[in-house]
Parts: C-alpha cells; structure tokens; sequence
C-alpha cells in the first residue's frame, strides 16, 4: 500500500435529502463538528474552508465533485500544522446510499502516500463526528459535545 | 436482530476480534492478506467477515479486480458513548467547574 487511507460507514435512519442538508448546512455542522465552521457554496470548483469557532483557519481546499443528494468530494489540505500542511492535499469523499428505511453514508478519506499524519489526525476524529451526525438526526440531540 | 445485538454478536467471537486486530494494524486487506496472516481457510474468514460487515464493524471497497477491507470504527464510538461517556460527563462537568473558578473567570 503506497496510499493512507480509511473508509468510514454509518447507516442513519433519515432520507438522502435531508443527510445532504446535515453535511451541508451551516447550522448543522456546527452542532455535531465541534463548533467548527465550514465556508463554501458546496459548488464543484469553489473553495472549501474548515473553520475553528475562534475564527482561525483548521483546512482548506476545493470541492472536486458534488453530486446532492449522492455524492461530494472535496479536495482537503491541513492549514494549521506545519508537518501536516507539508503533505499536501487529501481527498475525502462522501456517498450517500438509500438503504430501506436508511442510508448507508461512507466517508472516504485518503491521500497519495504511504504513513500520512494527516489521515492520522483527521481518521481519530471522525467516528465522533459521524457519531453525532447519527444521533442528531436520529433523535434531534448530539453525544458529546465540547 | 437489532444493530447492537448484531455488533456485540459479532464481537463474541475472537476469531472475529482478531480480524479486527489485523485490520487495526494494517487496513486495506484483501481476503487472501487476511487468509495468510490468521492461518484460517478462505471460507472460514469469508463467514466471519459477513457477520463483522453485518454489524458494520468492517466496510469494502472495491479496487480494481480486489476487494479491500477496513476496520470502520463507527459502531464502536456508539458503544463508547452509550456505555461510557456518559458516565464520564458528570466528571469531566465538575473538573471544568474546578478550573473555571480556579482560574477565576466567569467565561469559558
């Protein structure tokens, strides 16, 4: 394997539509992220920014693909570590899948070299915020907040 | 069977349990990697991975003709909170109370 990368899959009781809407929309996101923001009109080509709540800059990059309410990918470089920074662009995909009463999200994240410390970093946080993502839109409330 | 019968199900086993530890330690294993390093026939590991990917502790991704196996942590962080963080809550509430008035500030 000369490639980082994990795949990341939940089933959330909800349709496509509105699962687009939690990964997209301002005010969803920061429930279940953090509190981080994130800039972008979602449009293949335009600019995508990952922002802390104090306002510094986390990652930042473009969206290759979107595809509502199926797919998106996003092209996802680290703007805040040096040694993470040096290792250029990722790229995490989204694929939204009907699955009878659910759908099946897969979170993709993977980058073009062996040993990546920003698939490291980012792989720690994403059942979390997957987690909350499920339990947001299943019951209206996240887990853990911080 | 709901989805945590289904997971706490499939992490009875610890012929399943050590496909995960193989996954952990290395993802991206095709069915013949996770053959060789267990020592176990194909259709063994076979069976055990559709009950692991049953329970979604393991998603597939198909490259080229091979089709690639990894750990998917998801199901184990719902564990996590539903046995464990909260639990830890009230603690975590009382240390930040501590450093807030320690610190002796009225803010975050």
């Amino acid at each position: 394997m000369n490639r980082s990368s994990f795949v990341y899959v939940t089933y959330i009781r909800t349709t496509p539509e509105r699962l687009w809407e939690a990964l997209t929309e301002r005010q969803f996101i920061e429930q279940y992220w953090y509190g981080m923001r994130i800039e972008t009109d979602w449009k293949k080509g335009s600019s995508w920014r990952l922002v802390f709540s104090d306002g510094r800059l986390g990652d930042a990059g473009e969206i290759l693909e979107s595809d509502p309410p199926r797919r998106m990918v996003i092209k996802w470089r680290n703007e805040w570590k040096p040694e993470l920074h040096a290792e250029g662009f990722s790229r995490c995909t989204f694929e939204l899948e009907p699955q009878g009463t659910a759908v099946k999200l897969t979170v993709t994240h993977s980058m073009e070299r062996p040993d990546s410390k920003l698939i490291e970093a980012v792989s720690g946080g994403w059942p979390q915020i997957l987690s909350n993502l499920k339990s947001l839109l299943e019951t209206g409330q996240i887990v853990i907040s911080r | 069977m709901s989805d945590t019968d289904l997971l706490f199900k499939a992490l009875a086993d610890p012929t399943r349990r050590k496909l995960l530890d193989s996954l952990y330690a290395r993802d991206a294993q095709t069915l013949s990697d996770l053959c060789a390093r267990l020592e176990m026939t194909r259709q063994a590991v076979t069976q055990h991975l559709a009950v692991l990917e049953a329970a979604n502790l393991i998603a597939t991704r198909k490259s080229g003709r091979e089709k690639l196996h990894f750990l998917n942590p998801v199901p184990l962080q719902e564990i996590y909170e539903r046995w464990i963080s909260k639990f830890e809550k009230p603690r975590l509430r009382a240390l930040h109370e501590l450093k807030r008035q320690l610190e002796g500030n009225g803010d975050e």
